[in-house]
């Protein structure tokens, strides 16, 4: 896309005139804001609450005795989240292909996978945790894993892949009908098509869909804190537990923010390329 | 002479609608059979039932000899054997162009990827594409993209080609190149079934042109004989359309 190219000379020196001022908007927008919270804070900071609320939630001495144990916690946490994301990106999908195969012959099969994805995307998640965590190790199958954690996260799994196949079905139900019909005519079987034709496309169309999946799986990790698993959450709990004060939770929405927040800016920056991509392309 | 592709009694509806009636045509080999008729008279259809990417109702097309409708036939094998061109190119756009062509033949027919490089390659020279094959499909202009279509249709070694309105998507300019392409073919010796709306084309390169009328052949026969003296009332009159708008 070409914009310049239409624009008539003219143009021009309003545009510079425009950029002055754009950087004169910058400058007022920045010193507004410093001199908004700036108030804000002198305020909240001499008010009779501040040092009853600055101990509750920011002591410096529950901070040191936390920290170490909070962020061995998140570590778990954070390992959690790389499994299961690289588990439900790949279970998703083969769930969205089985539910794209058309023929009688896939029919129990596409039935299945519709049934699955009703049933799970109806439970509640923590509920699943909840069946899943406590439930299967209770049996005490010979086996199987009994650990909470190990269960906790395959509800995790389960629970977004239900979701995530639903993304990637919208992916492949936009790729047109032509592609297949193309694929199909220079001999590809219909699961070579959805491998090397379907898929492919699909998958581009809804990448940012799955970053925001990826950004909402980040914090739903915690989650597994109600079985006991001792993630950072549950770990701040423990400590909060014994001293009464709230730090730990403080020191654990920290840590979060410190992965969500870049996770989620380069999903944006990622989603606004693409959308710019794609108006270029048309 | 022996006949590459028959067709015996072919029917085919949707729902209450009969879009191809009972059609008898036979292309012999090294043929060029043009399908000419007004819009939905049934020309695509007719295509993509030969190809199997559509089922016919009763009937039967046979190909080489072999009865290739039915349900005991294994479609993709047909479909090997066969190469289709669509109006709309429909080339993969995530795939380079040498992608686009070598993914049957590595696939489908198994053949290493270097050596699928290189037949593709030499056919993309032949074409005047040479310089093209590392580019995406949204880069080349539409006759650039449609003669990679047609490439890709050839690279599986196709026994019979099905043209369908390959030059009614492209800006007037770039109808000759592509023309050109089908013309080199049928110097080749290829066998090919065309439905066209480019009557001049249809006058200069078939050996038989058929006349389609409401999923009907109505009259089928040498290009001379159907454009300079046509026999049925419905075919003059399609002619005379086609005349007035400016487009024999
Ligand atoms: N999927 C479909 N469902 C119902 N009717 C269809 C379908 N596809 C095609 N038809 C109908 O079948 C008839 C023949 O269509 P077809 O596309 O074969 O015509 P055509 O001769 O290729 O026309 P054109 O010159 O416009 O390409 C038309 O009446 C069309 O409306
Ligand atoms: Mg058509």
């Amino acid at each position: 896309m070409d914009l310049d190219r239409s624009r008539p000379p003219s143009a021009v020196p309003s545009l510079k005139r425009s950029s002055e001022r754009g950087a004169r908007s910058a400058i007022v927008a920045f010193v507004s804001t410093v001199a908004f919270f700036g108030a804000f804070a002198v305020v909240v900071v001499n008010s009779e609450a501040w040092p009853a609320f600055r101990n509750q939630f920011f002591n410096g001495d529950v901070f040191v005795d936390a920290w170490p144990i909070v962020v061995s916690g998140f570590w778990l946490d954070i390992q959690m989240f790389v499994v299961a994301e690289i588990a439900i990106l790949a279970f998703a999908l083969l769930l969205a292909a089985i539910r794209a195969l058309r023929g009688p012959a896939f029919f129990p099969l596409r039935m299945l996978v519709i049934a699955f994805i009703d049933l799970i995307r109806g439970i509640p998640i923590i509920l699943l945790i909840l069946l899943l965590g406590f439930g299967l190790p209770a049996l005490r199958l010979t086996g199987v894993p009994n650990s909470p954690l190990f269960w906790g996260v395959v509800a995790l799994i389960i629970s977004y892949s239900a979701y995530t196949a639903e993304v990637y079905r919208s992916g492949i139900e936009s790729v047109h009908p032509s592609q297949v019909m193309s694929a199909r005519s220079i001999g590809l079987t219909q699961t070579q098509a959805l491998r090397h034709v379907v898929i492919p496309q699909a998958v581009r169309n809804v990448v940012p869909a799955l970053l925001n999946g990826l950004v909402s799986l980040q914090k739903d990790v915690a989650l597994v804190y109600i079985l006991g698993v001792r993630e950072a959450v549950r770990e701040a709990q423990i400590i909060t537990a014994r001293s009464f004060n709230y730090t730990p939770y403080v020191i654990t929405a920290v840590l979060f923010l410190l992965i969500s927040v870049p996770v989620a800016r380069v999903a944006d920056w990622y989603t606004e390329r693409d959308r710019e991509r794609r108006a270029g392309q048309s | 002479m022996s006949t590459k592709l028959e067709l015996e009694r072919v029917t085919k509806s949707y729902g209450d609608v009969v879009v191809l009636d009972e059609v008898d045509l036979a292309v012999a080999d090294h043929d060029v059979v043009c399908l000419i008729g007004s819009s939905g008279s049934g020309k695509s259809t007719l295509l993509k039932c030969v190809d199997l990417l559509l089922p016919i109702d009763s009937g039967r097309v046979v190909l080489d000899g072999d009865m290739i409708s039915g349900p005991d036939v294994d479609a993709d094998l047909v479909r090997q054997r066969l190469g289709i061109v669509f109006q709309s190119f429909n080339l993969f756009p995530h795939m380079s162009v040498a992608e686009n062509i070598t993914l049957g033949p590595r696939k489908v027919l198994g053949v290493d990827p270097a050596e699928a490089r290189d037949r593709a390659l030499g056919l993309l020279g032949r074409f005047g594409l040479a310089d093209k094959a590392d580019d995406y499909p949204d880069r080349l202009s539409g006759g650039q993209q449609q003669r990679v279509a047609i490439v890709r249709a050839l690279a599986g070694g196709p026994e019979l080609m099905l043209l369908d309105e390959v030059t009614s998507a492209l800006d007037p300019e770039l109808v000759a190149e592509v023309l050109g392409v089908i013309r080199e073919l049928k110097d080749e010796g290829m066998t090919m079934l065309i439905a066209t709306h480019e009557m001049g084309f249809a006058r200069d390169i078939a050996d038989t042109v058929c006349f389609l009328d409401q999923g009907r052949i109505l009259e089928q026969g040498p290009p001379e004989r159907i454009f300079g003296e046509p026999i049925e009332q419905r075919t003059r009159e399609f002619l005379e359309r086609i005349i007035s708008a400016g487009r024999l």
